[in-house]
């Protein structure tokens, strides 16, 4: 366990009530300085609440966060000084143009007018914005919306980050764009606590994550940790007839020796594939041609959130429809 | 950890020189003082002028309301109240000023909620700044939109035969004492703003709360006809002692106690109003 002063964030037993339903139910967490941590959990999970606790933008029921050692409440100004957040519930004015945002940010930094400028525009560079710093941000495309939402966020290069489902709703390029970004602002030193949706995400950019649902951490550690808990592959099987289901359902679960989700889609199967079930999973095919049922897609691959959350809690994922508790949607993006 | 293949292979900066810059930006030293509550205020009033720049539609309540409410009741009343338009103008003018520049006061708790929507205010309240700043900021900017009615409202008047004997500077302070009123009541609608569920609603609520301020006043008519229940509330109403001010000031005729009246029913205004607006800024889920 790492002692106290290299820890970036400290939360203990976090609690958050929005009317009758627990939205933060008990969290611990801690994030050693220069790591990145991620939050993984479905819409709902309580992702959102927690960060903007620890953000000093909501007061915990219960429990208590420390940032670089600042209590979130006692010195919540201490620790707006030092930590940058970036999501949904953090955005910038689209009214304004990329250079006005980010020079008014600077200035209630405290940049002198023309150091404000001059800041906005090497931001507005290193985010490959600089000839769009002129136009209104409702103009962007998603990906520059997201990366200006970035650029605001580190106007004072903020020790701890705080990054709410950065790549949502974005698409591939922008997403690595995106994760580009915050490798290299760890690799500077940063603090990086973010959520996701996405077990690809977390694996891709977080030394360790904690899987939230309902409000409670259910899973702590490292990717190789979570996902030997979980198995380390899944296999997605698509059929070209539905009604041959039920009997690709019994062969692989007999191949596999393994549970097999039945998706909403009628045509589509999936099921976890343990470490050593690599061998099994390629009998897979023959299994099924023998019983003549005809195979439209075969995948093995990394194991979905759902699939790390049917193996956690022997249930999918369901998201919460209630918007007042969080609606972690993908308006953000629009 | 050492099997995620994101950081172990070659740090990306060394492979994508599109990423230099952004180390160039991080690496900053500068730590600069943070800017007083007057600065941050001023900011953010910067913020609403831009607003203002960007999207010029939202000036159109600010200049067609005082058009289309001097016209249509200097000429809707004027023949029967006073004989002639012209003559109701003097009376009316005064009182069309504060309700044009009141009624749109509302638009304060509709922008503050467009913003909390829009994520927009979460980004300012992460920042480590004096916490009323947004919002006084927006207040001041709305001053802008104030100003723009009041020249307006004035202007016509002049146009149509309104001669204030209180001159320019009766005049001016009339407009001065008017934006510290509306300033004061402002902080009303950043509650609204703050509460509400939806940009809507504040709409709706506000114009509840402005419809018993501004017509049951002495606006339009002298209280005197009108029942004992309703001349008690205009009597109480801080809108008919504005418009009382107001006509004084224009009219060169004001006693220091009808001013002070009102610079004290706006101390208190915001006295009340604004540390609720804060409390409820400070605690919003």
């Amino acid at each position: 366990m790492p002692n106290q002063q290299e820890l970036a964030i400290e939360a203990r037993g976090l609690v958050k009530h929005f009317k009758e339903t627990r939205a933060v139910d008990g969290v611990d967490i801690e994030v050693p300085e220069g790591t990145v941590y991620g939050l993984l959990g479905p819409n709902g999970a309580g992702k959102t609440t927690a960060v903007r606790m620890l953000a000093t933008l909501l007061r915990p029921d219960a429990g208590s966060a420390r940032v670089l050692g600042h209590d979130v409440i006692r010195e919540a100004d201490t620790v707006r000084g030092l930590v940058g957040l970036t999501g949904q519930y953090a955005s910038v004015d689209e009214d304004l143009t990329g250079t006005e945002n980010l020079v008014m940010l600077a200035r209630l930094y405290g940049f002198s007018r023309a150091a404000s400028y001059a800041r906005a525009r090497s931001l507005l560079e290193a985010f490959d914005l600089g000839d769009a710093g002129g136009r209104q941000v409702k103009t962007y495309s998603g990906g520059m919306r997201r990366r200006i939402d970035l650029a605001a966020s580190i106007v004072i290069s903020p020790r701890v980050l705080f990054l709410d489902e950065p790549t949502t709703g974005l698409d591939p390029r922008s997403r690595n764009q995106v994760w580009d970004i915050v490798r290299v602002l760890v690799d500077d030193g940063a603090t990086v606590l973010l959520t996701t949706q996405y077990l690809e995400e977390a694996d891709q950019l977080a030394d360790r994550m904690s899987v939230i649902d309902h409000g409670k951490v259910i899973a702590e550690g490292t990717s190789v940790e979570l996902k030997a808990s979980v198995g380390s592959g899944a296999v997605h099987v698509r059929l070209a007839d539905s009604t041959d289901r039920p009997a690709a359902e019994r062969i692989i679960a007999q191949t596999l020796d393994a549970p097999v989700t039945l998706a909403s889609d009628p045509y589509a199967l999936s099921a976890r594939v343990a470490d050593d079930g690599t061998e099994r999973a390629s009998r897979l095919l023959p299994a099924l041609h023998e019983a003549r049922i005809m195979v439209a897609e075969f995948s093995l691959g990394q194991p979905s959130l759902d699939e790390v959350f049917l193996a956690l809690t022997g249930r999918p994922t369901e998201p919460e429809t209630s918007d007042d508790v969080e609606t972690e949607t993908n308006e953000a993006v629009a | 950890m050492t099997t995620s293949p994101a950081r172990t292979g070659v740090t990306p900066a060394r492979t994508d020189p599109g990423l230099n810059p952004l180390r160039a930006a991080l690496a900053l030293d500068e730590r600069p003082s943070r800017p007083g509550s007057l600065g941050a205020a001023l900011t953010f009033g910067w913020r609403a002028l831009l607003k203002i720049k960007h999207v010029p539609e939202q000036l159109f309540d600010a200049t067609l309301t005082p058009v289309i409410f001097t016209l249509m009741f200097t000429y809707l009343f004027g023949g029967a109240l006073a004989g002639d338009p012209r003559s109701y103008l003097q009376y009316l003018l005064p009182g069309i000023l504060v309700q044009s520049v009141l009624i749109i006061t509302v638009y304060t708790g509709f922008t503050l909620n467009t913003d909390i929507s829009k994520g927009v205010f979460d980004r300012f309240r992460s920042l480590p700044i004096w916490r009323p700043a947004p919002i006084v900021g927006a207040l001041l900017g709305d001053t802008v939109r104030y100003s723009v009615a009041s020249v307006m409202t004035i202007g016509l008047g002049l146009i149509l035969g309104f001669r204030p004997d209180g001159g320019v500077v009766g005049v001016v302070l009339a407009v001065l004492l008017l934006l510290v009123f509306s300033f004061s009541l402002s902080w009303i609608f950043t509650i609204l703003g703050l509460v509400m569920r939806s940009p809507n609603a504040v709409m709706g609520v506000s114009m509840m709360v402005l419809m018993p301020l501004t017509f049951a006043s002495n606006v339009f008519v002298d209280p005197s006809t009108m029942p004992g229940w309703l001349q008690s509330w205009v009597g109480v109403n801080p809108v008919s002692h504005l418009v009382t001010a107001t006509r004084g000031l224009m009219a060169g005729t004001a006693s220091t106690s009808e001013v002070v009246w009102v610079l004290v029913a706006s101390a208190v205004l915001t006295a009340v109003l604004a540390p609720i607006t804060m409390r409820i800024y400070r605690n919003r889920n």
